[in-house]
């Protein structure tokens, strides 16, 4: 056993304080510390993306950081960017064109795409493609994904005229 | 997967660093992005009583780019090598590479000095770097030496780099001609089944200098000098890209493994070679 470690997060807009094993994984923290269970637990290799999140920006495979190396940071995870009540345009895009089928990578799906929006508002589908590479679907054949994402990119930029 | 347990440390600048290096010796191991250790910790393959997390030592994350040359802190990720204009308009060969390293998720994280200093002879910037022939800084207790990146690599995870030593920067130098980094693999997010990294000068139509390397190839990356010698001179006719694509053959050593029997990775390695030549050709 080593020494705990004092670690602070700020996850999904809420702080978090705790001690912890420096070898505790984000993924764990997140599910098992905190229950937030959005982020899923599938490959646990850095390969399938279901447990991505975004951490000060970046997406960001939370089996694959240490909560220590996330202390002070602000994290976001799917439940973070809508709910039931008011669900983001990419949760409802998501429901409305079935991008998703059994529903476990669509977290991860989700909170990447969001991320890729921010940085592309208008992505092409090969952008789209490439820039959810890090995520596998077992079900959906990812055509679905990819005009959920579209969708969502569209009526983002709707609003967004509508605003200005 | 848990890994074992460990202490972890976050120093604030390098002499914290070796502080905790000098006390712990072989037991403590220094990272960045954590996208090649901490895998190899869940699997329980590395054994790290003492982790160092560079994130926030400072120092590490600067692009500076001179008439001559670049410096890149070992600390700049893949992603922010991808969205650095101004560096891939001098170095355009850097964005090629590492749009082909991994996936976004991981290119967030995954740093150049990483991939550079880890050894695995599936990193794709080991071979870029030495391509471009490129040299590393390399940072001890003692002071500051430079490793060029032909001279980095003795084995599979064994590199110039001593224990007490942190890899902190890579300069390279500025090249003119055409550029291409090709790489086969077998889905996104794996290593190169084969990758080759090419830069060539052209003068009055005809081949003035060529830099190849290999990666994923070798137990190390490998630079082919008689593979660039054999296009110098000619105009890259299908005899001398068939003398380069031999002579590279001549210097690899591939192993076999899930990605395929030695036969199949030495037939990959000259295709994708080929196609670099032909690419960074087309593009002097």
């Amino acid at each position: 056993m080593s020494n705990k470690m004092h670690i602070k997060l700020n996850v999904n807009g809420k702080d978090e304080e705790f001690l912890a094993e420096p070898r505790e994984l984000l993924i764990y923290t997140l599910r098992e510390r905190l229950n937030i269970t959005g982020p899923h637990i599938g490959c646990e290799t850095s390969h399938c993306g279901a447990c991505t999140v975004t951490i000060d920006g970046k997406s960001v495979k939370s089996c694959t950081m240490f909560a220590a190396q996330a202390s002070g940071k602000s994290v976001t995870t799917v439940e973070g960017i809508g709910g039931p009540d008011a669900l983001h345009p990419l949760q409802e895009a998501f429901k409305e064109h079935h991008g998703l089928q059994c529903g476990y990578c669509t977290p991860g799906m989700i909170i990447r795409a969001q991320k890729l929006l921010e940085e592309i508002p208008n992505p092409s589908e090969e952008e789209i493609r490439f820039g959810m590479s890090g995520n596998i679907c077992r079900c959906t054949g990812y055509q679905n994904i990819v005009k959920s994402i579209q969708a969502a990119a569209a009526e983002m930029n709707a609003a967004k005229e509508a605003a200005e | 997967m848990i890994p074992a347990a460990f202490e972890y440390y976050r120093p604030q600048d390098m002499a914290g660093v070796f502080a905790i290096l000098q006390e712990h010796g072989d037991d403590a191991r220094v990272m960045a992005g954590g996208h090649s250790l901490i895998p190899m910790m869940k699997l329980r393959m590395a054994d790290v009583p003492h982790l160092i997390d560079l994130q926030d030592v400072g120092g590490m994350s600067d692009v500076t780019i001179v008439s001559h040359e670049v410096r890149i802190g070992a600390m700049v990720t893949q992603a922010d090598i991808i969205d650095n204009t101004e560096l891939t308009a001098v170095v355009p060969i850097l964005r090629e590479a590492a749009l082909q390293i991994a996936d976004p998720q991981v290119r967030y994280m995954g740093t150049v000095g990483g991939n550079i200093a880890n050894g695995d002879p599936g990193n794709d910037m080991p071979g870029l770097m030495q391509c471009m022939d490129a040299t590393f800084t390399l940072v001890g207790p003692n002071g500051e030496r430079g490793v060029q990146a032909r001279d980095f690599y003795e084995a599979a995870y064994i590199t110039a780099r001593e224990d007490d030593e942190i890899l902190t920067a890579v300069t390279i130098p500025l090249h003119s001609g055409g550029y291409a980094y090709e790489k086969q693999k077998r889905k996104i997010g794996d290593y190169a089944t084969a990758a080759a990294a090419v830069q060539i000068t052209k003068d009055n139509g005809s081949c003035a200098s060529a830099a190849i390397a290999m990666t994923n190839l070798s137990d190390t990356p490998v630079y082919s000098e008689a593979a660039g010698v054999a296009l110098v001179g000619g105009t890259l006719d299908d005899t001398s890209l068939k003398a380069s694509v031999a002579a590279m053959l001549n210097d690899i050593d591939p192993t076999e493994d899930n990605r395929g029997p030695i036969a199949f990775k030495k037939h990959v390695a000259g295709v994708i070679l080929r196609r670099a030549i032909e690419r960074a050709w087309s593009r002097t």
